[in-house]
């Protein structure tokens, strides 16, 4: 049993070992959980290439342009970047490759980190290229060296879909050999197949079309797309992480395990269906498979048991079984009602917190965004009112500005560093374009926290290592046009309200800068303890500004009020609860205990 | 349904008290032990404060890396609340090594937030189908001189009700910990055997 020459690797790791494997030089991505760790692992790997772009579509038009040149290529996404890549993405499938390119998108059914859950099976479909869906660590790491290889023999763009469970889940990988990465000398001129314009992408439309029924036949044929026969009765088609799933709880079913959920395998599920009474299909979220089967005419069921929402596992599969009539019915366990719940919060140091106590002083409507900073719409700050992709927080700032005809204050938008340079600068543009009277509020922590500290081109550092160019917020925004810029330090309180005030109170668009280092990277900040005194009164100022590192201490005040306690090992130092204690009741560690020597 | 074989571990605690590490440990103890392995968490929000839980399996052969609900073989609690939020996780005949640490969550929810557990451990036992053996691993770390050393704790703990070769755990213990820490995660690891007798 002993297979020592395998690793356990995760899902991630695997496939960026599959593409050094099959050659890739060159790689470019913006980060997204659960995606992000592809780039990291493959950036390590000598002989390569590897870059984070600021943001999905200029990764994704990057990419082409290295495949132009004949390079093996890699980008990688999360489920809402392909959103971003698709204008690029839907062009590309015309014109093919010319170095082999595979574009992995990793999907997060359940969001355990995402704002949606769109299935991105539909979109790869959708853009007409194929879509290789790998159930475990060893598949995934397989799928990249063979997305390489279709690319490059069908002339297409390949789709790796991976789900969180595969991503961040480990299992023991057989790697290979690496081969010497494909790099290409310059770019064929080909104007009838790159210039897309009518009279010849009518002639590339065609070609993606055939190469589709071509790719069919392969889907057909591919021993990954499959076929195992055993019971008579049940036939269950899957794909992706489903398929541990249902192989575990119905070993002895019948499979048409789908490595190929693009173009499907028709033929091989009619086999199946020949072959069983009943076929079931078991997969997440849409029912991408169940609608193959039933434009095929192959009788199934599938959606009727298993939800469309979420993610799915043991349970959820089994209790689907049991609806199906298959499975006896899945026991269920008391749990406990009153559990202490622990939602994510913002870090003690993090620089969020003083600009959002600012923002909430003055009580306006604030347009959020995607990054740490979105925890600030949770208790106890609450102070961000909206959140949908990306970028968005500028534009809708604007809607409502040139809109609303009855509020109190202009409308602010809340933005970080990285998703401002992803899409906040053509919002910026709209901004001073319509002459909107709104506050946007860059947060410039200098990295891309929220995925796990990643250089963007604020941070002076690229994906390789080395030192970048630093890009200067203060230039770009005074010449988009914007007239008004405020610096604020988000340590200092009392001036950042005075800035906040002051930016709003400006007629016409206006601009904050609020800086101070992430508190956990590139490093942690290290711990620069204060403590609250005996004769702190209970207020409660403290614990309302969500520092994890200020508690109740346990001990009373003479009214019965809860004194607050600072964990020395978690305080920073930043200073925030201090400004803002009414009592004057919170020191430095280091001052007592000079007091004491 | 056809768990024979399968060893389930299931391990939870909070954001940095090194979950992530000690189911990395236990996945290659396992792989060096002959065995297929899996496992699965969630990353990203751990890092702010939230629960963190890693599930690993091994045997012959595995398909799910998630565990099903109440199949837990055995379960490793780093924090006592947590012991009490996932103790129905494990299985008739399991143990959940629960250390008596508490970590209180910042006081960030607001009034509405649910109060922190008198007994969390008693509750623990209330919800859980096998052996609660819980382990002072805080002291016997702050006896060791290093608070970081709960988890390599609770591993030497888990060691005991597994059937595999001691030597390996050390040799991989001594692989994976930060290479000035060796002694003092072996003698940790000792620590937490001798707490599980
Ligand atoms: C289109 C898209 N790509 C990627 C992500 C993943 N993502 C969420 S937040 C974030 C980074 C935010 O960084 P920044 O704006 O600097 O804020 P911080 O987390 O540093 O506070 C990323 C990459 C996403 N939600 N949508």
């Amino acid at each position: 049993m002993k297979e020592n020459n395998k690793v356990l690797l995760f899902g991630n790791e695997a496939i960026a070992h599959g593409a050094r494997e099959a050659g890739v030089y060159f790689a470019s991505a913006y980060p997204g959980t659960p995606s992000t760790e592809i780039l990291e692992v493959f950036s390590k790997f000598p002989g390569i290439f590897a870059k984070w772009s600021p943001n999905e579509k200029v990764a994704m038009e990057v990419g082409i342009g290295s495949s132009l040149t004949g390079t093996r290529t890699l980008v990688t996404m999360k489920h809402v970047g392909m959103n971003v890549a698709m204008d690029p993405l839907m062009t590309f499938t015309y014109t093919g490759v010319v170095g082999g390119f595979v574009l992995v998108c990793a999907d997060d059914p359940g969001m355990h980190s995402s704002q949606n859950e769109q299935d991105n099976r539909i979109l790869g479909k959708f853009a007409k290229m194929p879509i290789l869906e790998p159930s475990d660590c060893q598949e995934a790491h397989d799928f990249t060296i063979l997305g390489y290889e279709l690319s490059e023999r069908f002339n297409t763009p390949v789709m790796l879909h991976e789900t969180t469970r595969i991503a961040h889940a480990k299992g023991l990988v057989q790697l290979g050999e690496w081969q010497e990465p494909v790099r290409g000398e310059h770019i064929e001129r080909d104007y009838q197949r790159f210039v897309m314009m009518p009279m010849f992408a009518k002639a590339r439309h065609t070609f993606a079309e055939n190469r589709t029924i071509q790719l069919a036949k392969f889907s057909n044929e591919w021993e990954g797309n499959a076929l195992e026969f055993n019971s008579k009765d049940i036939g269950i088609v899957t794909s992706g992480i489903a398929y541990q799933y249902i192989k575990e709880l119905l070993p002895d079913a019948s499979f048409l395990k789908v490595g190929m959920p693009f173009p499907f395998p028709t033929e091989k599920a009619r086999q199946l269906a020949d072959h069983v009474k009943r076929i079931i299909v078991v997969e997440e979220l849409e029912p991408f498979i169940e609608e193959e089967l039933l434009i095929a005419g192959i009788k199934c069921e599938g959606k009727k048991y298993f939800s469309r929402e979420g993610e799915l596992n043991l349970d959820i599969v089994h209790q689907g079984l049991y609806e199906a009539g298959i499975a006896s019915k899945p026991a269920k366990m008391p749990t406990p009602a009153d559990v202490v719940s622990r939602p994510p919060v913002l870090c003690a140091g993090c620089p969020h917190r003083g600009i959002d106590m600012a923002l909430k002083k003055v009580n306006a409507d604030i347009f959020g965004d995607i990054g740490c900073y979105t925890l600030s719409a949770l208790a106890p700050l609450n102070t961000m009112h909206t959140c949908f992709c990306m970028g968005a927080s500028i534009g809708n700032a604007i809607g409502v500005a040139l809109t609303q005809t009855n509020a109190k204050h202009p409308p602010i938008a809340m933005i970080g560093d990285s998703t401002f340079l992803h899409s906040g600068l053509t919002g910026l543009l709209d901004m001073v374009y319509s002459q909107a009277n709104a506050t946007l509020v860059i947060i410039d922590n200098r990295i891309t926290a929220m995925t796990g500290g990643q250089e963007n081109p604020g941070s002076g550092h690229d994906l390789m290592g080395n030192e970048a160019p630093k890009v200067n917020f203060e230039k770009i925004i005074s010449s988009l046009g914007i007239e008004k810029i405020v610096n604020v330090d988000t340590y200092k309180f009392d001036e950042a309200v005075e800035r906040v005030k002051e930016a709003i109170d400006f007629e016409g668009p206006s601009v904050i800068i609020a800086r101070q280092a992430c508190a956990l990277f590139p490093s942690k900040l290290k711990p620069e303890p204060y403590f609250i005194e005996e004769d702190c009164n209970g207020c409660g100022a403290c614990l309302r500004i969500g520092c994890p590192a200020i508690s109740i201490s346990g001990e009373k005040t003479d009214k019965g009020l809860d004194k607050a306690i600072i964990d020395a090992g978690a305080c920073t130092g930043c200073t925030l609860c201090v400004q803002i204690c009414p009592i004057d009741v919170i020191f430095p560690v280091k001052e007592a205990e000079e007091i004491k020597v | 349904m056809n768990s024979d074989n399968i060893t389930n571990v299931l391990i939870v605690g909070v954001g940095g008290q090194g979950v992530i590490l000690a189911s990395n440990i236990l996945c290659e103890v396992a792989l060096q032990s002959g065995y297929d392995v899996k496992k699965s968490e969630v990353h990203g929000m751990s890092q702010r404060g939230g629960v963190v839980t890693s599930h690993v399996r091994f045997g012959a052969k595995i398909y799910s890396a998630l565990i099903a609900s109440g199949a837990a073989d055995a379960m490793l609690a780093f924090e006592a609340s947590e012991a009490m939020r996932f103790a129905h996780e494990v299985k008739k005949g399991g143990t959940l090594y629960a250390s008596l640490q508490t970590i209180k969550p910042p006081s960030g929810g607001g009034k509405k937030a649910k109060k922190y557990p008198d007994n969390p451990l008693g509750d623990a036992k209330d919800f859980c189908a096998g052996t609660v053996v819980p382990i002072d691993a805080e002291k016997i770390a702050n006896e060791l001189g290093n608070s970081r050393l709960t988890n390599t704790i609770l591993l030497g703990a888990l060691s005991k009700g597994l059937e595999i070769d001691e030597n390996t755990w050390v040799q991989v213990i001594s692989k994976m910990v930060p290479p000035k820490t060796i002694e003092l995660n072996l003698e940790a690891f000792a620590r937490g055997r001798r707490e599980a007798q």
